[in-house]
């Protein structure tokens, strides 16, 4: 049942979220499709079934605040409005991809959008967006930093390393765990002391304990929304454990048989965030032609867009030595 | 006219850039209240505050993380790692991070960040705290490597590693930080990537690093007064960019050269130089290029093992006289 008549979020956040969602949802089978044509090489990492926790941060964030990501960031980079092809032709290795080509899959950047990097070695990244929100402080301006990353990040001593000093610091930045049960093929349970890998620990760095149902988007923006509030109104960070589950594998290479099949029947079929969205824009009294027009407008500019990047160029090879300086090239003696 | 020392040139060399620039601060461990562990910082903290000096946890990795992120924005942070060992410890956020970030981007993201560290040996602390280490960032594409071997030096690449948009590592001799040099200027500014002639000479040519560029040039003086023979020392100063051509010229000059590291053997820095000088001086070389190095062991502690380990001036006269005299 829902509740119409306090509605906290609105019609408006709620077509927004559908059609995040959508989206990155759409993108990542369009990315899973192109693979299977072998015109994406390389390996990737799909956040299929994740895309509520991207969605919502996107929704709630404001133009100028800035992400970090992990290899798994497709969506990470789509949410903040990145350009579809600017990411499908980044993983198909051409001209119109976010680096053209120089970055790939697991290292999606663009900076214009505030989508400072995805990072593929686990732990640095939220020590570095510490960075973003010492900046922030340092110039007494307003961003937020938003850091996503996945369970298995929460063994590693960047991790600590990075909440330790983002308390010290009273840091503007949101600390956000996407825990997927799976560390890569190992159950983050069996390979961890605590209950809950990120928000048991939370305590030890003097921040407040915070789960999430990650595949709730109103739950996620709702949860979003105060954790981003509080940081830019210079009250600190915040750590949210946002429980989800991926639906494909690890990676490209994993066809993911280490999980029980009833497990996994039972986050597809019945906790999947997209099908039970649909379910709540309705009970919302959302009209059904609103929300299948935004579903075949997300189809359409995602065809467009797969056909954009399949006829870009690929990149010159002279790309190769350009862009290690500032200089834009790579010489390192005269 | 002023005289300085080695370390008070990192401090003003700090400083002079906190106050031109309102982009830079400078963080690291004990690095404010207590001045540095070698009193190379002493008076940042009271001259410019808690906001751009600060003091953080023995974390490097969420020191360099964060140091690169404020970079990231365009601020220009000074990060200290106490001793060039510990990069061992945030080597990730070194070489995987600082050094690839602005390729992988396409050119999106700059990083202007300069990481100091004590670095070498002499002060027998063992083989943990004693480490030269330039080797390890010269091969990674994307660090600058500048290895300072006077406070003239300090002071102006110090100077220009600040200012420079991309990352630099800037290794301090720790046994260097005592050495006085009388300045006529304390505004100095030495480009990255220009060697400097510490010992002119025609015989044969010297070629090395921090305290082993000192140490060389002890060493031409003595083989000139006592030897009659004529070293030309080059200092590098950085390893990256390398100053090629003024080692081209002088070996095209000399015929013989020599190569002085403080680090073990293998893949020194002075392997990459003497490929260098074979591919580029061949025709002009008359015999093969030396290498000194410290033997390829990890650093003893002892007074008597360590100093029988890295390069001693005796040292380097002993190897010019075999080159040139057959002694």
């Amino acid at each position: 049942m829902v509740d119409i008549a306090n509605d906290d979020i609105g019609e408006n956040n709620r077509l927004k979220l559908w059609e995040m969602m959508l989206k990155l949802r759409l993108v990542e089978k369009k990315a899973y499709d192109l693979f299977l044509q072998n015109l994406i090489k390389g390996t990737s990492h799909l956040a299929l079934g994740q895309e509520a926790i991207a969605g919502a941060f996107g929704v709630a964030l404001q133009e100028g605040d800035y992400t970090f990501c992990t290899y798994r960031g497709h969506a990470h980079t789509l949410a903040r409005g990145s350009s579809i092809e600017g990411v499908l032709g980044e993983l198909m290795g051409r001209q119109c991809g976010l680096m053209k080509g120089k970055g790939g899959s697991m290292h999606l950047t663009d900076v214009d959008k505030g989508v400072m990097g995805s990072y593929a070695i686990i732990g640095a990244h939220l020590t570095i967006a510490n960075g973003t929100a010492l900046a922030s402080k340092y110039n007494k301006t307003k961003e937020v930093s938003v850091c996503f990353f996945g369970d298995g990040t929460t063994n590693i001593g960047a991790f600590h390393e990075a909440l330790n000093m983002a308390k010290i610091w009273n840091l503007p930045i949101v600390f956000v765990c996407e825990n997927n049960l799976y560390m890569e093929y190992t159950a983050i349970s069996d390979v961890t002391a605590v209950e809950h890998p990120a928000a048991d620990r939370a305590s030890a760095y003097s921040l407040e304990k915070i789960i999430v149902d990650g595949n709730d988007a109103d739950e996620m923006f709702r949860t979003a929304q105060l954790a981003i509030q509080k940081a830019r109104d210079g009250h600190g960070p915040s750590l949210i454990e946002a429980m989800t589950y991926r639906h494909s594998g690890h990676s490209r290479a994993d066809p993911g048989k280490y999980r029980p099949d009833e497990e996994v029947k039972d986050w597809l079929e019945n906790k999947d965030p997209i099908t039970n969205y649909r379910k709540k824009l309705l009970d919302y009294n959302i009209d059904e032609k609103v929300i299948s027009d935004i579903e075949n407008k997300i189809k359409q500019e995602v065809e467009d867009a797969t056909e954009v990047s399949k006829s870009s160029p690929i990149p010159d090879t002279k790309e190769i030595f350009t862009d290690v300086w500032a200089d834009g090239g790579y010489k390192w003696h005269n | 006219m002023a005289q300085l020392t080695y370390r008070e040139s990192v401090s003003l060399a700090i400083a002079q850039a906190m106050r031109k620039d309102p982009k830079v601060f400078f963080i690291g461990e004990d690095v404010g209240a207590a001045g540095g562990v070698f009193k190379a910082t002493v008076g940042l903290l009271d001259e410019f505050g808690k906001d751009r000096v600060m003091d953080t946890p023995i974390s490097e990795q969420a020191i360099l993380g964060a140091a690169m992120g404020a970079a990231m924005t365009g601020l220009r942070p000074i990060a200290e790692i106490m001793f060039s060992d510990f990069l061992a410890v945030c080597w990730d956020i070194v070489a995987n991070q600082i050094a690839k970030t602005r390729y992988m981007s396409d050119g999106q993201i700059n990083i202007p960040l300069v990481i100091r560290t004590a670095n070498g040996g002499g002060s027998k602390f063992g083989a943990q705290h004693s480490q030269s280490l330039e080797n390890w960032s010269m091969m990674i594409p994307g660090l600058k490597v500048v290895a300072p071997s006077s406070p003239a030096d300090v002071l102006g690449l110090m100077n220009t590693a600040i200012n420079d948009p991309d990352p630099v590592i800037f290794y301090e001799h720790k046994s260097l930080y005592a050495s006085k040099q009388e300045l006529d200027s304390t505004e100095l500014s030495i480009p990255l990537g220009q060697a400097n002639i510490l010992h002119e000479g025609n015989d044969i040519t010297i070629i090395g690093l921090a305290l082993m560029a000192q140490r060389s040039k002890k060493a031409a003086e003595i083989l000139k007064e006592k030897h009659n023979i004529k070293a030309k020392v080059i200092d590098l100063r950085t390893l990256v960019p390398l100053d090629l051509q003024t080692i081209k010229k002088s070996i095209n000059e000399t015929g013989l050269a020599m190569t002085v590291e403080e680090n073990p053997r293998l893949c020194g820095w002075g392997a990459e130089i003497s490929s260098l000088i074979t591919e580029h001086c061949f025709s002009n070389l008359k015999g093969p290029v030396t290498r000194i190095t410290t033997p390829h062991v990890p650093l003893p502690s002892a007074d008597i093992l360590e100093d029988n380990t890295i390069p001693s001036v005796d040292l380097i006269v002993n190897e010019v006289l075999k080159k040139i005299k057959g002694e």
